[in-house]
Formats: structure tokens, sequence, C-alpha cells
């Protein structure tokens, strides 16, 4: 099976979870930028959670889809069609074999997640189907989807797949499409107003800014500039300094790092990021306010709120508790 | 029976990186004593990861661990059939303190050396000349000095495979270009202030470039995709533009 690429649109390239374990030989993580549409997207299809999805950013490509299959479109609103007809999101929808799927410019939100079930027929490298674009590894021949790729598609499905696909079959009649009447809840940001707040622990060095700096960085708004991509979102706001120059040397950075350079502009470390760092770090983004961030466009405004450690674990668990149940109510619709 | 303990006091620190990550900090510095520490525990984590890591992540002086807290705390309730909820931080926490209160740090393993064939000069180190009249020596001198050392890897990062180390003669020490290379081509090795490195893949950079090695650092086909490790110590070997050939077409 297959999708052919009609138009790549503007970044379109294959990521999955990450690639764990290679961080120690200076080898990046990668990955979805919004792990949270990554993985409702699987589970809305069937797949493991894991699986490998096309990831579009800001402006989705238009592909036509070989063979029916059965997918799903998370994310950030991209107004999504088949054959021109609107086809909603978050929820498994059922394709009919010649139909063309296509994206538009994203908004809400800036990058969109379409899930296949079965997942895209690609080698993992280092245990991965995401593309490290730098190096040109991994994903669809280590780039992002260029006009004529034939894109291919697994062909064995879960059980749960092939569950899914009979029940949206009775409804699809001479349709060109079929979705389910039920769906996964969309992530906050896609219903949130300006500034966008974003919820975050301390950073390594929080102790060694400024009083001032301190306190404007959690009560100024910062601005997401046109410098931001998949390394990082470089933003522009009060000028945050310290109260002493630090000598600092190379240690490991994660993922939702909040870094200040010389210049006092701050830079969220994001999905592919530099294994390690030397600048300051004032703060740390809650693991599922990534999320937010991964779909906050140039442009946008941003407001950083302090929570504790505690909070920033429940709300890592209620996530976790979120699709746990995801998984059994689609279980439980399956019966 | 032989008793043969070395006593080594490990001192660190132990701080969040946000829910999901831990840092342990040995020290503040380049040390090659520090990385030592580094490297022990590095090297524990390597043969028996904790419950619930993602990963580690070792740099000059300290390692951080990445772990999923879900599975952590899972794993944490099985163990003391504890009701409480305390956080996953604090668990990989303790069970870290364990390991480096009962860490045989002598028992680290000795340093590999790994020797790295260079092709200095010409057309591969268009800086070679600069380098050697920015420090008042012969361009022979450069080269030999630079093979004379021996090269601790303390960390890779930066790019796939790319070794941070330490040992460089203040010698031959030159600070960057003024103007950045737009491209330097995989293999490059080169002079930065007071380091020296070999660039992995084709970045653009700064660096003054002295000559290439045939050798590829990063291997994303193979099990482990770096050449070199941290804890290595490298040694450079001067080779001929025909050797250099040699070894390009040695491998596939």
């Amino acid at each position: 099976m297959s999708m052919t690429v009609i138009r790549p649109g503007l970044l379109s390239s294959i990521q999955d979870q990450g690639r764990y374990g290679f961080q120690k030989y200076g080898v990046i993580v990668s990955g979805t930028m919004d792990s949270y549409a990554l993985r409702v997207a699987n589970i809305l299809v069937g797949n493991e959670e894991s699986e490998g999805v096309l990831e579009m950013t800001l402006m989705g490509p238009t592909l036509k889809l070989e063979q029916d299959m059965l997918i799903a479109i998370t994310g950030g609103d991209m107004v999504p069609t088949i054959n021109s007809v609107p086809v909603p999101m978050w929820r498994p929808v059922y394709v009919k074999q010649g139909s063309v799927l296509a994206f538009k410019g994203c908004r809400p939100g800036c990058r969109s997640y379409l899930a296949v079930a079965g997942g895209y027929d690609i080698p993992s490298v280092m245990g991965s189907k995401s593309t490290y674009l730098r190096a040109g590894i991994g994903g669809f021949g280590g780039r992002a989807l260029q006009q004529d790729d034939v894109l291919p598609v697994q062909n064995s499905l879960s059980t749960r797949a092939r569950r899914l696909l009979k029940q949206l079959s009775i409804s699809i009649q001479d349709k060109e499409f079929a979705a389910a009447d039920w769906c996964a809840a969309k992530a906050h940001i896609l219903h949130s107003s300006q500034p966008i707040t974003v919820r975050v622990t301390s950073g390594s060095q929080y102790e060694y800014f400024s009083p001032e700096s301190k306190e404007q960085f959690f009560s100024q708004p910062f601005r997401v500039t046109p410098q931001s991509d998949r390394m990082g979102y470089r933003l522009a706001g009060p000028e945050l300094t310290l109260s002493q120059p630090l000598e600092m040397i190379s240690e490991a950075v994660a993922l939702g790092t909040v870094q200040v350079p010389p210049d006092g502009n701050p830079i969220i470390l994001l999905a592919d990021r530099q294994t390690a760092g030397g600048y300051p770090k004032i703060a740390q983004i809650a693991a599922v306010d990534v999320a937010i961030i991964a779909q906050t466009r140039p442009g946008e405004q941003i407001r950083f709120q302090e929570i504790s450690l505690q909070e920033a674990q429940r709300l890592y668990l209620e996530r976790e508790e979120y699709l746990h149940q995801l998984r059994q109510a689609i279980g439980l619709r399956l019966l | 029976m032989k008793q043969q303990t070395e006593q080594v006091v490990l001192t660190y620190q132990m701080l969040p990186i946000g829910e999901a990550a831990l840092m342990v900090e040995f020290g503040k510095g380049i040390h090659p004593e520090t990385n030592k520490k580094v490297k022990a525990l590095s090297d524990y984590l390597e043969q028996q990861p904790l419950p619930g890591m993602l990963e580690y992540v070792s740099a000059y002086s300290s390692v951080t661990v990445f772990f999923n807290p879900a599975q952590v705390k899972q794993n944490y309730q099985q163990q003391s059939g504890s009701h409480t909820e305390p956080l996953a931080y604090e668990m990989v926490a303790g069970l870290l303190e364990n390991v480096l209160n009962n860490l045989d740090y002598s028992a680290a393993t000795s340093p590999r050396t790994v020797e790295i064939p260079v092709c200095y000069g010409g057309e591969y180190g268009p800086d070679l000349a600069f380098v050697a009249e920015y420090n008042e020596l012969s361009i022979e001198e450069v080269i030999n000095i630079h093979c004379q050392g021996q090269y601790l890897v303390y960390m890779i990062g930066f790019a796939p495979g790319f070794p941070y180390l330490g040992g460089m003669e203040e010698k031959i020490a030159t600070p960057r270009r003024s103007s950045p290379r737009l491209e330097i081509p995989a293999g490059s090795v080169g002079i930065a202030g007071m380091q020296t490195g070999v660039y992995p893949i084709t970045t653009p950079g700064g660096w003054q470039l002295i000559g290439r090695t045939p050798l590829a650092l990063f291997r994303p086909q193979d099990e482990i995709p770096s050449l070199l490790r941290a804890g290595d110590v490298i040694k450079f070997k001067s080779i001929s533009l025909a050797e250099y050939d040699e070894y390009k077409e040695g491998r596939p």
C-alpha cells in the first residue's frame, strides 16, 4: 500500500516518539514536536503509540491514497479534505482507494499529524523511524517529503485496526470516506487565547538570574520569533540577565529546556535540540506543555507560569491516565 | 584473599531537570579526575539501566538520567507496596544514591586508545600554514605537536560522534577564523582556541582546519553509531595523501 505525494507542503516528515539511547553518542532524539497528537493519532488507528506518523508544518501536503486505508488526523487544524469534502479530525476515518487527501494552512496550531493503520513502511534507524534532517538519516530517505514521492504503507493491520475498519465499512456505502461518530479530546492549545500560558519548573541555573529577570520572566509575555524551528524556538521579550557572569561547561539539556544565551533572548529547546549545551537554563517546560509550544506559530505570544515539580508530575501522570482510558474506551466500542 | 579497595569519596550533587530527568553533577570544571567519576557512573548505567530509565547522557562533569515518571512510579510501588505519592525524581535520586555509594570507582574500565590517521595540510588542511605562522612554528612542528598529544574524549555531543577533547598543547592554540566557513567537510580536523576536534558530519563552522581523517566518526548503521566514546584516549597519526586514499578505498 502507498500514498503518492502530489504536493509536499512546507515541511512534512516522518516522526515517531524519538530516537532514545543514542544521545550519549551525540545523536539527537528527533521525534514529533507534539507527542500528544502523535500518541492519540496512533491510538485512533489501532497502532502502537510509538509508531511513525507524518508531521506536517504550517502548510500541509496533498496526498493520493492508492489503496483503502484507515487514517487519523490530529494536532493543528489544516482544514483537511478528502476529494474536497471536509474530513473531521481526532477520530478514525476509513478512506477509499484513489481519494485525494488535501491539507491547507494551519490555523489554529502549527503542526498537524497523519497516522495510518499499520504505519508507514520505512526502516527503523537506531530503533526509530524519526527523520533526522540534518544528518540525513531515518524517516523517508532521511529527508522531508518531496513531490512525486511514493510513501509506502504497511499491509498488515492490528486486530484493533481491522475491527475499526469493519465497523466503519458499514457506514461508508458509496461514499469516499467514513469517519467515526466519536472522537478523542483535542489538545488545550487549540482553543486557548493569547498569550498562551506555558507551565514551567525551575531551570538548573534559575538562581543565577538577576531578581529583575526572574520577575520579568514570569510577568511579561514573550513573542515567538520567525527564527524558530524543530531545533528550538527563539523568543523575544525582556532581555534576561544573570546577577553575575557564570562560568559554564557543556551539560545535557532536555526537551523543553529554556536556555538563555548572552544576548538575553531565551531559546526553548525542542525535538531536534543538540544533546548538550552550555548556556544557563532559566526554566524547564512541563512535559505536557511542550505540545503547546509545538502548536505555537511565529508571531504568537506565550507567558510562563511557575509550577512545582509535584504539579508537573501530576500533569504528566494525568495525561498518561487519559491516554490509557482512551485506549480502553476504543476497545469497548469495538466489542 | 587480598583486599584491594581504593577509597575514593564521591562528592556529587543531584538536581531535577523537570519532572522526567535528573542530573548528577560531580564538579563544575573540566578535569580528567572528575570525568573518571562520570565514566564510572555511565559504565554502571550502561550495564544496569535503572527501572523506568529512557537513557543517560554523560558530559564533562555530569551524568543526566532521563526517565518516564509513570514507569518509575509503577516499579517503585510494586517494590515497596507504599501508597504515598512521592516524586519519581526522588525515587530515581534514591536509587542513584545507592548506586553511587556502592560504586567501585577503581573498577572503571581502562580507557581505549583510538588512533586517528590524519592527512595534514594541503587541500584538507587549508589553515595549517596559518596555525604555524600564528604560533611561530614550522608546519612540521605543528604536525608533530598535534600528533604527540594524548587526548581524552570527555564527552560526545554537539554533532553525532563529535568528541569534546582535552589535552591539546597550548603551543598550537589558535583562535577561530573571523568568518566561519559555510561548509566544513566530514572528517576535517581543526583547532579552535585551546581545543582540537574532528567534524563527523558536514557542518558550518569557524575552526582552523589543519587536516582530514579518512575514518568515519559517525556510523549510523553500526550498533554503536560513534567511532569514539566518552573516556577514550585518542592519538593522531600523520598519513600521506596516498595513504588517505587507501584508507578511503579500504572502507566501504
